[in-house]
């Protein structure tokens, strides 16, 4: 709080990004957030920036109507306000400066976040995703696959979870002696099994194997493996690095699998970019957009440029090639790149995705992200930019995979029980340091930091408001029929995220939505239902039987509608007519437009 | 030549067909004067691919002859077959000399130019009656429809012969107080005599839109009297009318050079001109043709794609055409004027801009007729040639001659704004995609000839079926409703941010795998409002209406556009 010189300044204008409109409001500073009220009463549109969400703050040269000041947003957002007074503007900017600067985890929101629940109400929401609940619904352990200690005190790699599951004939030795001869200790364990033909994926970084060195214990790791799949002879090494980079790495003593001295193995380049090109794809893509008055020819030039489309069909195709080889060859994969946290984490999360329709409904989609990306160690602190910030390390690999996900939800429209809200909250709480799940780098920071005792859980508050992320086209029959997704990698499929990357900019957007519209006749639908039943239930109390009129004779149409045409039941259409607007409208338009303002 | 001297081999069995996405089937193959037809002999349920030759655009054959076999072994040819629907087709067709029989057969039959040769001329199922009514709608109607018009506006049919202007229809709507001497000057001052005339008026505000071709000033800045005061009887009073411009101010300019030009600010000082440059004839044509070839070719990395994409300018066009049709609503609905719409020749982007301002001003013109009259008023009664311009589509390699894709972009134009407004349209994509087959090639005779003088002349209406009729048959009709359509009496203004605008993957992607997996989901958001309607009743609440009203807003571009003029 003593950041805070002026919590309050009236008279901003706030600019329209793509247009000369602009309205006037009052901007408030709290300690949370910052937020701009719509001065005129009719509409009062209020934004509401949490801190965390401020990627950068410019104040740019005193113009005639005021101080102009620029705040980038993590999510995409961009605003533009215009403060009458210089001295008001920078004490904005300097307060923000301070705020968007946490210097210890203590200070991130989640600590503060208080949603009015009792203990155990949050503890049960972090007992929600059960990880050896997961492992067992693939069937593991398995007469081949088995859980170990080896990591139990985070010993052996410490970015690693506590539980690992490996090979029965993986012994002690060979882990230690395996994890010493990987970057970061992070030795080859299974992330995902395919019960089917028993195929794994199996996920590690590179191995340190520089220009000629070996390692007998690593060998008999990828062995060990290999053999405990009896369907293929060989297993796939996929390094999703590009050649040049894996090959760059072997002078820094690291590198890739040398095919002759591991047996049966395939080993594969896959050729996705590193965390610095995709930051400076990802940049140059936003400035294109965010370009005023933009041509057809310079955004899609633009697009071409900035290369992003084509990185993501890179991730798209490696998550592919990874899917087959399990579902069709039924061979195991190691999937590695160098430090096994970024390019590993997108492949073997969206080919599990490709591989498994589980993954593909709400619950299930959480667990996979819990596994691949938070259990396994991809960096969120350091890639979103949580605190103590290095540039560098900073990162759009998590919004690459949602976006990934994305492109399957266009090309599938059945196939996913979430619609693209869901995808864009969950980016939306990575960067919004509102619940403990996405804090820290690796399980063993989030324990010290005792996220479960201190902060809320994420997936909690998603499934609260399900209702808002169903996808109303969803198909579980799609899903029996079509348990492989088999993506189609043209071109011309990947598309521009639009609702992503202008999720605020409200000029952009349809002006109506199928997706809402449909999403309100399946509600009602299921409401309708919801009364017929609980009318039936009332009749059966008043002795009337109706089941028998339902169910055994269909033929006599007749009777059914006696039974509707009976009073009850025309009053209870009457009030439900009544209810169902004033009930559903509100819920469901927040879903595009306020889909991001924090419950605070 | 009889029709069937052109077909040397009627009937080849053996013959495989490949389809994209679908398994190899084998069959028979026929050649008839107006048809290709493929049976699968098989099964007991035989499955048929009937294809109007029209449809077909382009061919391409490659025979192999194994030397020392006997012929009846050895030879075969493969046909590929291009349509104009972008379907394109394999036939293996064994036997060298049949293979060519039948593509020298299809070549010749699906470029036939006599009108009264075509399959409209021919078709008679028995559910249809040639005597029944032809059309939807016509001038007078409009005007009876129009009680605005009554006052200032009349019918006239000056042109009932077709000699004032061989483009239009023989009747039209002007101001009431401008006789038919004036319309007959005024005719001779407009490329092709298209004069200006009434193609909308605004329910709101009494506002219209005009259309018309170039004046033709030529360089000696040239004037008409009579021109002039027809415009002025337009605006009547009010102080301001725009002129929006479909060229360059530039090439407006240059125009003047070939005897054409524009109407000058001094002698039409009440006019306000605006200069919006859009592509014509074959620039439109190379752009599906790159679009198409961009589309077929899997192969692309998607730098490439985006590249092709670009240098289609294919959504470059989109993109002017909706700017531009937004520009005149703006004009219409928010500022209160008249407009007059023109390029150079009145009879494409004039078209194609206008009837745009219509669907977005008009919830009339949003329902499935509405929308079809609209057609037929501003398309085919105004007297877009689409016999020259959709002569051949993005495969053919015949030279170029009239062709252009104009209707189709209005087609993609009106998708554009489908999927920014959903529920405002009462017709599905569905629809769309059938207009954009019948206008290549069709059983019916609505898009025959190049103008109503043409038509007359052909016996179309006597001799041929009405496409819009039979789509408004309500068995047919079902499968074109937008099951979420909910009527708003609002503009409907689309956003035209480059990010807003997409390729209409269901015409282009037509015949991909993707196109299904869609239907599935259109079927499936059907299923789901049907039980609505069901459950709900026959009284469903419209309360949903009043939380659109704040939602349609005008996108904000048009307002610079205009403060800079």
């Amino acid at each position: 709080m003593e950041h805070i010189r002026t919590p309050k300044v009236e008279q901003v204008k706030l600019l329209d990004r793509f247009s000369n409109k602009s309205v006037i409001g009052t901007l408030h500073l709290t300690a949370t957030h910052l937020i701009f009220v719509e001065s005129n009463s009719t509409s009062a549109q209020e934004i509401w920036i949490l801190h965390h969400h401020i990627a950068s703050v410019e104040k740019l040269s005193l113009t005639t109507s005021g101080c102009p000041l620029l705040i980038q947003c993590r999510n995409f957002r961009l605003v533009h306000f215009v403060i009458p007074r210089e001295r008001d503007c920078h004490d904005i900017y300097s307060s923000l400066l301070r705020l968007l600067r946490p210097v210890s985890y203590d200070e991130l929101y989640a600590f503060s976040y208080n949603p009015k629940q009792n203990d155990q109400q949050r503890e049960e929401g972090w007992q929600l995703i059960d990880l050896a609940a997961e492992f067992e619904r693939m069937g593991v352990p398995c007469d081949q696959w088995q859980l170990t200690d080896v990591n139990r005190e985070y010993k052996v790699c410490e970015t690693y979870p506590r539980d690992l599951y490996v090979p029965i004939t993986a012994s002690k030795p060979i882990i230690v002696g395996s994890s010493k001869f990987r970057s970061k200790g992070r030795f080859p364990v299974l992330t995902y099994f395919y019960q089917e033909k028993k195929a794994a994926v199996c996920r590690c970084s590179q191995p340190l194997s520089g220009f000629s060195a070996r390692c007998l214990e690593d060998e008999h790791m990828l062995q060990a493996i290999s053999k405990s799949n009896h369907n293929s002879r060989y297993i796939y090494v996929m390094d999703t690095r590009p050649k040049l980079n894996a090959l760059a790495n072997r002078a820094a003593g690291k590198g890739y699998e040398n095919e002759d001295n591991y047996s049966n193995i395939r080993f594969q380049f896959v050729g996705i970019e590193n965390i610095h090109v995709m930051r400076g794809s990802l940049q140059k893509l936003l400035e294109v957009v965010g370009t005023r008055s933009l041509s057809m020819t310079d955004y899609l030039v633009g697009l071409e440029n900035s290369g992003w489309l084509r990185h993501i069909k890179a991730i798209m195709d490696a998550a592919i090639f990874l899917a087959k080889a399990v579902t069709v060859e039924g061979a195991s994969v190691l999937v590695h790149c160098s430090d096994g946290w970024d390019r590993t984490a997108q492949v073997c999360a969206l080919g599990s995705l490709l591989m498994d329709p589980y993954y593909r409904t709400i619950k299930g989609f959480m667990v996979l992200i819990e596994k691949d990306w938070i259990s396994f160690g991809h960096k969120f602190a350091d890639r979103c930019d949580q605190l103590d910030p290095d540039p560098k390390e900073v990162s759009p690999i998590f919004t690459q995979f949602l976006e990934c996900v994305w492109q399957l939800t266009e090309q599938f429209p059945q196939a996913f029980e979430f619609s693209e809200w869901f995808l864009i909250q969950i980016h939306e709480h990575v960067h919004s340091c509102q619940f403990g799940n996405f804090l820290g780098n690796s399980q063993r920071q989030r324990e010290v930091l005792q996220l479960k005792e201190r902060t809320y859980s994420l997936w909690a508050h998603l499934l609260s408001e399900k209702q808002n992320y169903l996808n109303p086209v969803y198909s579980p029959s799609f899903a029996e029929s079509h348990p492989v997704l088999e993506p189609s990698t043209q071109a011309c499929h990947f598309k521009f995220w639009r609702n992503m990357y202008h999720q605020y900019d409200r000029s952009m957007h349809p002006r109506q939505s199928i997706l809402k519209q449909v999403l309100t006749f399946k509600e009602s639908n299921r409401e309708l239902e919801g009364t017929v039943q609980a009318l039936k239930t009332k009749l059966q109390k008043f002795g009337v039987s109706t089941s028998p009129l339902k169910e055994d004779a269909p033929a006599s149409t007749d009777g059914e509608r006696t039974v509707e045409g009976s009073s009850a039941t025309e009053n209870g259409y009457g009030e439900l007519t009544g209810s169902f607007g004033s009930k559903n409208e509100p819920a469901v338009v927040t879903l595009e437009f306020g889909v991001a303002r924090m419950t605070c | 030549m009889e029709l069937s001297e052109h077909i040397k081999t009627a009937n080849v069995e053996d013959v495989t067909l490949r389809r994209p996405f679908h398994p190899a089937l084998r069959g028979t193959l026929c050649v008839t004067s107006h048809h290709l037809l493929f049976s699968d002999r098989k099964d007991e349920a035989s499955w048929q691919l009937l294809i109007l030759l029209k449809n077909i655009d382009a061919i391409e054959k490659s025979v192999e002859n194994l030397f020392g076999y006997p012929r009846a072994m050895g030879s075969s040819g493969t046909i590929t077959i291009k349509c104009k629907d972008l379907l394109v087709l394999q036939l293996e067709i064994p036997g060298m000399e049949e293979c060519l029989n039948i593509a020298s057969s299809i070549e010749a039959l699906s470029s036939l130019e006599s009108v009264t040769e075509m399959y409209p001329f021919f078709y008679r199922p028995s559910h249809l009656t040639l005597n029944g009514p032809w059309g939807l709608s016509s001038t007078e109607q409009y005007y009876k429809q129009t009680e605005r018009l009554w006052d200032r506006w009349r019918v006239s049919t000056v042109n009932s012969d077709y000699s004032v202007c061989p483009s239009y229809p023989s009747a039209v709507i002007v101001p009431r107080e401008v006789d038919d001497d004036k319309l007959i000057r005024s005719a001779r001052f407009r490329q092709g005599g298209r004069f200006p005339v009434l193609s909308y008026c605004h329910h709101r505000n009494g506002m219209v839109i005009m259309r018309s071709s170039q004046p033709l000033t030529g360089a000696n800045k040239k004037r008409c009297k009579e021109d002039e005061l027809l415009l002025q009887a337009v605006i009547d009073g009010s102080e301001l009318g725009y002129i929006i411009d479909l060229r360059s101010a530039q090439q407006a300019q240059q125009a003047r050079m070939t005897g054409g030009g524009f109407e000058s600010k001094s002698f039409y000082s009440h006019w306000k001109r605006i200069h919006r440059h859009h592509e014509r004839g074959k620039i439109v044509q190379e752009s599906l043709i790159k679009l198409v070839e961009a589309c077929s070719d899997p192969s692309h990395s998607v730098d490439r794609w985006l590249s092709k994409l670009e240098n289609s300018k294919w959504l470059s066009h989109v993109h002017s055409a909706l700017s531009t049709a937004g520009l005149v609503v703006e004009c219409v609905e928010r500022d209160g004027h008249s407009v007059l719409v023109h390029g150079s020749e009145g009879t494409d982007n004039t078209l194609l801009v206008s009837s745009l301002a219509q669907l977005i001003l008009d919830p009339a013109s949003r329902t499935v007729t509405g929308f079809l009259c609209l057609l037929e008023r501003e398309w085919i009664q105004a007297g877009h040639p689409f016999q020259q311009r959709c002569a051949h589509s993005a495969y053919s390699h015949a030279r170029l001659k009239q062709e252009c894709p104009i209707f189709l972009l209005l087609l993609d134009c009106v998708w554009q704004v489908w999927r920014q407004f959903p529920l405002a349209l009462e017709f599905s994509e569905a629809l769309l995609l059938r207009l954009a087959q019948e206008v290549y090639a069709s059983n019916y005779g609505t898009f025959l000839c190049n103008s109503e003088q043409e038509r007359c002349a052909a016996g179309v209406k006597e001799n041929t079926h009405c496409l819009f009729q039979s789509l408004l048959r309500p068995d047919i009709e079902e499968q074109y409703l937008n099951p979420l359509y909910e009527p708003t009496d609002l503009a409907i203004w689309p956003s035209v941010h480059p990010q807003s605008l997409q390729l209409w993957t269901g015409l282009f992607l037509r015949w991909t795998e993707y196109a299904q997996n869609m239907e599935e989901a259109r079927e499936e958001v059907w299923s789901i409002v049907k039980e609505h309607h069901e459950q709900a009743g026959p009284d469903r609440t419209n309360n949903t209406l009043s939380t659109h009203c704040d939602t349609l807003t005008p996108f904000e571009n048009l307002m610079d556009e205009l403060t800079i003029l």
